[in-house]
């Protein structure tokens, strides 16, 4: 029988604590990278020039249509045949920041384009230069209506984590692996797994809802309901 | 009344001269060579009907659009002139300094909706004109006041009707100290019982000297606050006269049969 109730495993815990620690700064790290390089490749899809958007658009659609355990294994193992050598962690970094800009520069594009374009031409029409209108016109709004979903981005991100396992990163999953080999408990210690991811989520989506009603502009505070928890729209 | 003002006003220097603009979209040419200018001080309406090119005239002075072909020079600074063939365009810098001297309202007043309306008329004057916010605030205090909307300095874009926003949008175009106003259609987009307020608002502008391009479809409007009418038809001016002469005279068949066809 299983003896449901951790006395082998609790002795762990602060292991398994360990991991889930270098899964958040996997998430957070990602997250950052991913948003800049999101913006920063859905300003480029929408250049004029197609030298810019035709080579973006290949990488993208590249990304997409590729399982992101394969780029994670092509990153750290065939790279380094190329010489571009990382070790588990940056890999695991650069893996999970190319996939996320791929889908938030979708997000960033649609953000950006649903800004009302009469505002933008009031901007220009007071004379502000194209980096004013973004910074004081475009961003603020396009990044309020993309709030919740890229929390939702970050709830995906931070289960894909789990991927780099694969890769050798000592994130909360593979911990959990070692735990395993040494105790022989994959009940309980799984168990244990799902439970720090659970509020590690939670946690998350309690954060960005505060940070979204903070960002809003007091006169629509009541009409945002989205729910963020579990929101499976982010996820692929 | 306003005629004679215009008249003493007659010798004071061109602040915008067009010539020869033209404008192509997607292969069909909207603007054909459109000649045009304004005074200080000059107070001048543009009419014809929907689809005619006054919004695109607008827009080019204003460099919303880039013009096709012409010569616009603005405060004696030319945006644009030919060179042979081409079309040259005056440095980014030197537009967007342009334009701030002559910001432009619109049919549709296209606030800046995150922002409450006391900000969205210091925005301007603080990125563009880099004033203090302390300075911005004060300025922008007095043009809400003279709109007579100070006490919706707190307000969002959202919670205000047509005709609020549209003052708005006007003391927002009034903080920037400007030397020329654009109107589009201010007045079209509201509904009837805003409409006075609004054109009060501009006409109190008039008063003040206010150098100002309106397009509009108002005729008792027109009447009461231009000094000079510009008739747009088939992509050009087809007609400019004082205000005096169109509503006095029998010359002017143009702007006249347009006039009848329109308002009755
Ligand atoms: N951005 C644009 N792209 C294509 N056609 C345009 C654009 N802007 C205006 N037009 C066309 O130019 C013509 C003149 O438009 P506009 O200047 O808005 O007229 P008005 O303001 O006199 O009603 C219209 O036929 C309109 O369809
Ligand atoms: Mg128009």
């Amino acid at each position: 029988m299983y003896n449901f109730f951790f006395h082998e495993v609790p002795e762990h815990l602060p292991f398994l604590l360990q991991g889930a620690l270098v899964t958040i700064e996997l998430s957070l790290i990602s997250m950052a990278l991913g948003m800049v390089l999101g913006f920063c490749v859905a300003v480029g899809r929408m250049a004029a020039s197609r030298l810019v958007r035709w080579p973006l658009d290949a990488v993208v659609e590249v990304v997409r249509d590729t399982p992101l355990i394969v780029q994670l294994l092509l990153i750290y193992f065939a790279l380094p045949e190329i010489g571009i050598v990382l070790n588990a962690f940056w890999a695991g970094i650069a893996g999970l920041t190319l996939n996320l800009a791929a889908y938030l520069s979708e997000v960033f594009r649609a953000a950006i384009l649903a800004v009302d374009s009469g505002q933008r031409q009031a901007a220009v029409s007071l004379g502000m230069s194209r980096i004013a209108v973004y910074r004081r016109v475009i961003i603020p709004q396009a990044a309020l209506a993309s709030l919740p979903t890229l929390g939702g981005y970050f709830i995906a991100l931070l289960k894909d984590c789990s991927l780099v396992s694969f890769i050798s990163v000592n994130e909360l999953l593979r911990h959990a692996t070692i735990v395993i080999s040494d105790t022989f408990d994959s009940m309980n210690t799984y168990i244990m797994v799902a439970i720090i991811y659970f509020i590690m989520s939670f946690a998350s989506a309690r954060v960005i809802r505060y940070i979204e009603l903070r960002l809003t502009p007091s006169d629509r505070r009541q009409t945002i309901s989205v729910p963020l928890t579990m929101d499976k729209e982010g996820a692929r | 009344m306003t005629g004679q003002s215009g008249e003493h006003r007659a010798e004071s220097a061109p602040i915008l001269t067009i010539r020869g603009l033209h404008k192509v979209f997607r292969g069909n040419p909207i603007l054909k060579g459109v000649d045009l200018s304004l005074r200080e001080g000059e107070i001048a309406c543009l009419i014809g009907s929907s689809g005619a090119g006054k919004s695109t005239i607008l827009r080019c002075i204003n460099f919303l659009e880039r013009p096709d072909a012409g010569e616009i020079t603005v405060f004696g600074t030319p945006l644009c002139w030919q060179a042979g063939e081409c079309v040259q365009i005056a440095p980014e810098r030197t537009v967007q300094a342009a334009r701030a001297r002559m910001p432009m309202v619109f049919q549709h007043f296209n606030l800046f909706s995150h922002r409450t309306v006391m900000e969205n008329v210091m925005e301007g004057q603080v990125v563009v004109l880099r004033r203090s916010k302390a300075e911005a605030r004060a300025r922008a205090r007095d043009c809400l006041a003279r709109v007579g909307l100070l006490d919706r300095s707190d307000f969002y874009p959202r919670q205000l009707s047509g005709g609020q926003q549209q003052r708005v949008a006007i003391a927002r175009a009034l903080a920037m100290s400007p030397s020329l106003i654009l109107f589009d259609e201010p007045t079209s987009a509201l509904d009837p019982e805003l409409v006075q307020g609004v054109q009060s608002v501009i006409r109190d502008l008039s008063a003040e000297g206010m150098s100002m391009l309106i397009v509009t479809h108002e005729m008792r409007f027109v009447r009461s606050i231009a000094q000079t009418v510009h008739f747009c038809e088939g992509g050009r001016i087809a007609e400019s006269a004082p205000v005096s002469e169109i509503f006095g005279s029998d010359a002017h068949e143009r702007i006249r049969a347009f006039m009848e066809v329109t308002h009755g």
